[in-house]
């Protein structure tokens, strides 16, 4: 890869195919965005084989100094980002796939966003500069915006104005704890700035003004209320990439800014973050429980899930962290598959009302295969994805606080229930009507849109060391780094005396006689 | 060792290759290839069972693929196998082989059958994963997978609302058991820094005596680990409180009651304890709990299973209560007759389902031992095969001679029980022989002797009425159960009209009947033959050789205890027998009166202790509830209120902008702010 600018390619490709898109037909637009994020699929490929485990921390580097006035085109990656990247490209292709029958109306204008999307999801991974981050971090939610907004359902203006205010209100504060910090250290390298140390006291003024945007963006409670309204309204490809990738902005965040750049005011808070996700593991599970709504359950799933994110990431362990990044790769495969099984079936009957469903396993039997699959994943069966990235960043979380692990930990309880009796509600009883009936099973098209994530969820939950040893050494650099503000855990167990303790006395007894 | 491998990992390939091809492979290569399959596995599994026993093989781990590797957490899958998987290869593959081959003509009729194939075999392979684990996580793997194909397999008839009820209670229960597993993984971790069996077994008695921060209290670390990890067995194995799902789990098919519900998946809990009595021995406090919670178990669903109409139900209660025994068994430290127990059980119990599965295939679906009765002559192998498996869990056998299976097995535990003064134990297993006796011989006078009862039953009506009409085969699945609360309250079966109403019961056929007569071999045999290997005090420390806390001292001490003691479960078997007798053979209008003297007290047992309402109006009601009154009052009301809608309020009233927004020039609007934010940005920077 010796000079070969892949990540800029990377951007290229989608950009230049984004704006392409707009002078083609309907049909042309569908095989160019294709194209486009296939080539950008095989480009991730390329990346991860030339990605040097455990060598230098950043790799493919690409610095341009002064581009932009004052910050440079400064591109790199390492092993979170890498994982991060080979998501989005994977799931893009997919997104087209999605909406290849289901969008009619402006395709270009709609493929073209896509595109854009993927460039700049990309380009959140990659950048090594604060300010291009934070161009590509909010630029990401105008393309959502206008996809809910524009091919949204019927309350669609009402979900992208709630989208678009949560997500921009965190994003101003942040912005200016960037400038003060630029101001400050002097530079805008993010490498730089994960080596430099603010004041504690400045540390947490600034590690609020990021967490106003990175929870919203995760989404935390109680800020999550504009996740399930997005979701209902966006169209099915929209819903994949929101949950598939736009909602590990803010964990990656967490991980690149709030941890590495204030240590200690991450130590100090995390009662906050911890307090924050054992609610929201409890209070949105339970109401996901009531949803009548295909779409909205599994949004409020999703908030369960990305608690188990922030509670692994604030654990200061390596079972933590590495854990939170496999929460955050299943969790963007397995939601965006349970987001296609939603819309493929609202394609054929145009509800997403839970109750009008009943019985597809009859007419519809590899569907009812792998949505039983998916839906087993989202609970974090072991051999799926899921269930690694739970049991790690759980196992974490216990090392420091045993009862938030307890809380978090309910959450397989109330996820097996919410989600079977979502599964059994649309796929198991009997048909109800005839509309229902009439549905066909799976077209070959929507089997090469699911079998895939199926193949990678079974994937990560058999031999997740694929995905554990690119961020191994990232995870030991960011805990080298964080070490000197790692809270105390409250197990704090002793040494063993070895004698085993008195009440069973005549049984001992017994033992030594023996 | 290289056969382990095809043992566990055959069942999986025929499970993937027969649930994928499906319907385009045909019913009867899915059927041969998940059956031969298992036969294969059985076939391998006795050699290395044997070969323990006879004491020339040894413990071996054969390495399958790395799994996690976290900071100090190294996980692989591999296989282990010593004595104790041994043990659970030969049950687990000789009784699912066998009920591969039951299911031929069990599920004859049936469309899915590639799929129920599948199941089962998917099923064994997540069973074998569950024994031969080497580490806590491949444990946890195994233990969930299980359940998983428990989930499948009592929802198998997923068009039936109670079927589908019923296997999401029996998942969702099971996770509440898996939360303590979970806690407890996570525990033993931070203790020992590894999940790897030996490891912490090795580590465990040095770390007796610690103690260990927990939900901000102190406590003994050993009992913390060991309880938590209980926490996981009671759910599996359907204990007191965790145990409402056992019963409701037999809306699936019959073979699979006895597969799962009854000879492997149920004990894995008692596998689980027995595989880490190690860490158990060095928490006094932990078996403590274990015996009391076994021995509650053990009497409360004997209770139950003698007021139940439902053939399968009694049989469920009745695995619930041999549980609890295994269960106190292990908890005074008796080990190896824990897994005594756990061997001949599965024999006799899975005996005692598929004959109940012969019934009701007899029967046509009928479950209602009320309207059962005078099949003896009808069904005749199926009534000595159950009438085998009845000897067998009542303990019949003559002192100082030998007996059926549970005469060896469930004595063994009442005596250690004894050895090891846990008076109160000992007292619960007496009783609840007592009853075991009582509810076991009720079931067989019910169905197989008397006069019919038939002509009241709707599933013998329909069954009469088709044979009349075009022949058209009645076979709808979701036949098979009739809730007892659809039939009249009471339990006076002898009330009922007798008659056949022209009803011809048929012997099941030749596939069904082999299991039978292998499985009432085993019942027969398993407790004479074996028991020297699991409990005699220098054979059993031969067999074990430290893959379980093996108390030689405890086994001696069995042998001293007085005669009476020896006799009691006896003296009691014989008893209930005669219970049995005189209530359902001879005065056959004592049930009734009993049951109009005692109503309290008969509608508390009958109704499960009333488990069900109590959790429905504890946990299911109030999380609906709690669920609808956070989103809209929380979400909605609050959040949502004062949040965006507040602010889209405040803005309206004064703003163009978002008056543009609602009109629809999103465009412009989200042009306008990407150029302002880049400009802003380079203005601000380049400035």
């Amino acid at each position: 890869m010796n000079g070969f600018p892949i990540l800029s390619v990377m951007l290229l490709v989608p950009a230049l195919a984004a704006v392409a898109c707009l002078f083609l037909g309907a049909s042309q637009a569908r095989w160019l965005a294709l194209g486009a994020t296939l080539v950008n699929l095989a480009l991730g490929a390329l990346l991860w084989l030339n990605f040097d485990i455990g060598g230098a921390q950043w790799q493919f580097v690409e610095h341009h100094e002064h581009v932009f006035g004052l910050f440079g085109w400064s591109l790199g990656i390492d092993g979170f980002a890498l994982l991060l990247i080979e998501l989005s490209v994977f799931l893009m292709p997919i997104c087209i796939g999605a909406s290849w029958e289901a969008i009619e109306m402006r395709v270009p204008e709609y493929m073209s966003l896509f595109l854009f999307t993927e460039v700049l999801m990309i380009g959140t991974f990659a950048a090594q500069d604060l300010f291009l981050f934070y161009i590509f971090f909010e630029a990401g939610l105008i393309p959502m915006y206008l996809i809910i907004g524009i091919w949204g359902g019927a309350n669609r203006i009402y979900a992208s104005y709630k989208f678009f205010l949560y997500t921009l209100l965190g994003s101003v504060v942040m912005f200016i704890a960037m400038l003060y910090m630029s101001i400050v250290a002097g530079t805008t390298s993010i490498p730089a700035l994960m080596a430099y140390d603010f004041p504690p006291h400045v540390q947490t003024w600034l590690w609020l003004a990021f967490f106003a945007s990175f929870a919203v963006k995760m989404p935390m409670w109680p800020v999550h209320t504009w996740l399930p309204d997005a979701h209902v309204q966006a169209p099915t490809a929209g819903s994949v990439i929101l949950a598939g990738v736009l909602l590990k902005l803010g964990g990656y965040g967490f991980l690149r800014f709030s941890l590495p750049m204030f240590p200690e005011a991450s130590a100090q808070l995390t009662w906050l973050v911890f307090a924050l996700s054992a609610v929201a593991v409890i209070y949105t599970s339970l109401v996901a429980l009531v949803q009548s709504d295909m779409k909205k359950l599994i949004a409020y799933s999703s908030v369960a899930h990305m608690a188990i994110v922030t509670i692994g990431l604030f654990a200061f362990n390596t079972q933590g962290i590495e854990g939170a990044m496999m929460v955050m790769l299943g969790h963007g495969l397995v939601s965006g598959a349970l987001f296609l099984c939603v819309g493929v079936i609202y394609d054929r009957l145009h509800t997403r009302e839970i109750s009008r469903y009943g019985g597809l396993a009859i007419n519809m039997p590899r569907y009812a295969a792998l949505f039983m699959l998916f839906t087993m994943a989202s609970v974090g069966l072991p051999g799926t994805s899921n269930f690694v990235g739970e049991l790690l960043s759980l196992m974490g979380t216990y090392q420091v606080s045993t009862t938030i692990t307890l809380l978090c930990t309910t959450g397989i309880i109330l996820g097996a229930a919410y989600m079977l009796y979502l599964y059994r509600r649309v796929v198991f009883g009997e048909l109800k009507s005839d509309d229902v009936r009439a549905m066909p099973d799976l077209s070959s098209r929507e089997m090469w849109l699911l079998a895939p994530i199926a193949a990678v969820v079974l994937w990560m939950g058999v031999y997740p060391e694929s995905f554990l040893a690119p961020m191994r050494k990232d995870t030991q650099t960011l805990l080298a780094r964080i070490d000197r503000a790692k809270p105390a855990g409250d197990s704090l167990p002793t040494k063993g005396t070895g004698i085993v303790p008195a009440a069973h006395a005549e049984t001992a007894a017994h033992g030594e006689a023996h | 060792m290289i056969s382990i491998l095809f043992i566990v990992f055959l069942p999986l390939v025929a499970a993937a290759v027969a649930g994928l091809g499906n319907r385009a492979l045909g019913n009867t290569v899915a059927k041969s290839l998940t059956t031969g399959a298992l036969f294969v596995s059985c076939a391998l599994s006795w050699p290395i069972f044997i070969g323990f026993m006879t004491g020339s093989l040894s413990e071996s781990v054969t390495p399958v693929l790395h799994f996690i590797t976290s900071g100090t957490m190294d996980v692989s899958w591999a296989l282990r196998v010593d004595a104790l998987t041994s043990v659970m290869l030969v049950v687990i593959t000789s009784v699912s082989a066998l009920v591969h081959l039951y299911s031929w003509g069990y599920m004859a009729e049936d469309p899915d059958q590639p799929r129920f194939f599948a199941y089962l075999s998917l099923f064994t392979f997540a069973m074998l994963m569950l024994v031969t684990a080497d580490n806590l996580i491949q444990m946890f793997f195994g233990w969930e997978g299980v359940g998983l194909a428990s989930y499948l397999l009592i929802g198998f008839w997923f068009k039936k609302p109670s079927a589908n009820a019923a296997a999401i209670k029996a998942f969702v229960v099971n996770r509440v058991g898996d939360l303590g597993f979970m806690l407890g993984i996570f525990g033993t971790y931070l203790v020992f820094d590894t999940v790897s069996i030996p490891a912490i077994l090795h580590a465990a008695p040095g770390m007796a005596g610690a103690t260990i921060g927990f939900l901000g209290y102190r406590f003994d670390t050993m009992t913390v680990l060991c309880l938590l990890l209980f926490v996981g067995a009671m759910g599996k194995s359907a204990q007191l409180g965790l145990h409402t799902w056992l019963p409701d789990a037999m809306e699936g098919p019959t073979p699979v009651s006895a597969l799962i519900h009854a000879a492997t998946m149920v004990t894995a809990g008692v596998f689980m304890v027995c595989r880490l009595s190690p860490m158990f021995e060095t928490s006094p406090t932990a078996l403590h709990v274990v015996t009391i919670v076994g021995a509650a178990t053990c009497f409360f669903a004997a209770t139950i299973g003698t007021t139940q109409n439902d053939i399968k139900r009694v049989i469920a209660y009745s695995t619930c209560s041999q549980l609890g025994y295994m269960f106190f068994a292990a908890g005074v430290g008796a080990y190896g007759a824990a897994m005594f127990h756990l061997f001949t059980h599965a024999f006799f119990k899975a005996l005692l389902f598929l004959g109940a599965g012969s019934v009701i295939h007899a029967m046509h679906h009928e479950q209602d031992m009320r309207y059962y009765g005078g099949l003896r002559k009808h069904i005749p192998i199926t009534f000595w095969a159950m009438l085998l498996g009845t000897l067998a869990i009542t303990g019949v056998g003559i002192y100082g001679v030998g007996g059926f299976a549970g005469y060896h097995s469930k004595d063994a535990i009442i005596e250690a029980s004894w050895a090891a003064k846990q008076t109160g134990a000992f007292w619960a297993g007496v009783i609840a022989a007592l009853l075991t006796s009582f509810y076991s011989w009720r079931l067989m006078f019910l169905t197989f002797w008397g006069k019919p009862r038939w002509a009241q039953s709707e599933h013998i009506q329909h069954a009469v009425h088709d044979a009349h009409g075009n022949g058209h085969a009645h076979d709808h699945p979701a036949d098979e159960h009739t809730a007892p609360e659809a039939h009249a309250h009471d339990a006076g079966a002898h009330e009922l009209a007798t008659g056949t109403a022209g009803y011809h019961p048929h012997e099941s056929p030749l596939n069904m009947l082999i299991p039978l007569i292998v499985l009432s071999t085993g019942a027969v045999l398993a407790g004479f033959v074996f028991h020297g290997w699991f409990i005699e005090p220098t054979a059993g420390e031969g067999f074990w050789r430290g893959s379980i806390a093996f108390n030689e001292h405890l086994m001696h001490e069995m042998h001293g205890v007085p005669v009476w003691v020896k006799l009691a479960a006896t003296v009691v078997m014989l008893l209930g027998f005669a219970g049995a007798v005189l209530a359902y053979l001879v005065r056959t209008d004592i049930p009734a009166r009993f049951t109009a003297t005692f109503e309290v007290l008969y509608d508390f047992v009958y109704n499960k202790w009333y488990f069900d309402e109590l959790y429905n109006l504890l946990f299911v009601r109030p999380a609906f509830a709690i669920g609808r009154f956070l989103w809209h009052k929380g979400d909605e009301g609050t959040i949502d209120r004062f949040g965006p809608n507040g602010w889209a309020w405040v803005v309206q009233q004064g703003s163009r902008v978002t008056a543009r927004v609602q009109t629809g020039y999103v465009y412009t609007y989200a042009f306008v702010m990407l150029i302002g934010l880049t400009a802003a940005v380079t203005w601000v920077i380049a400035g």
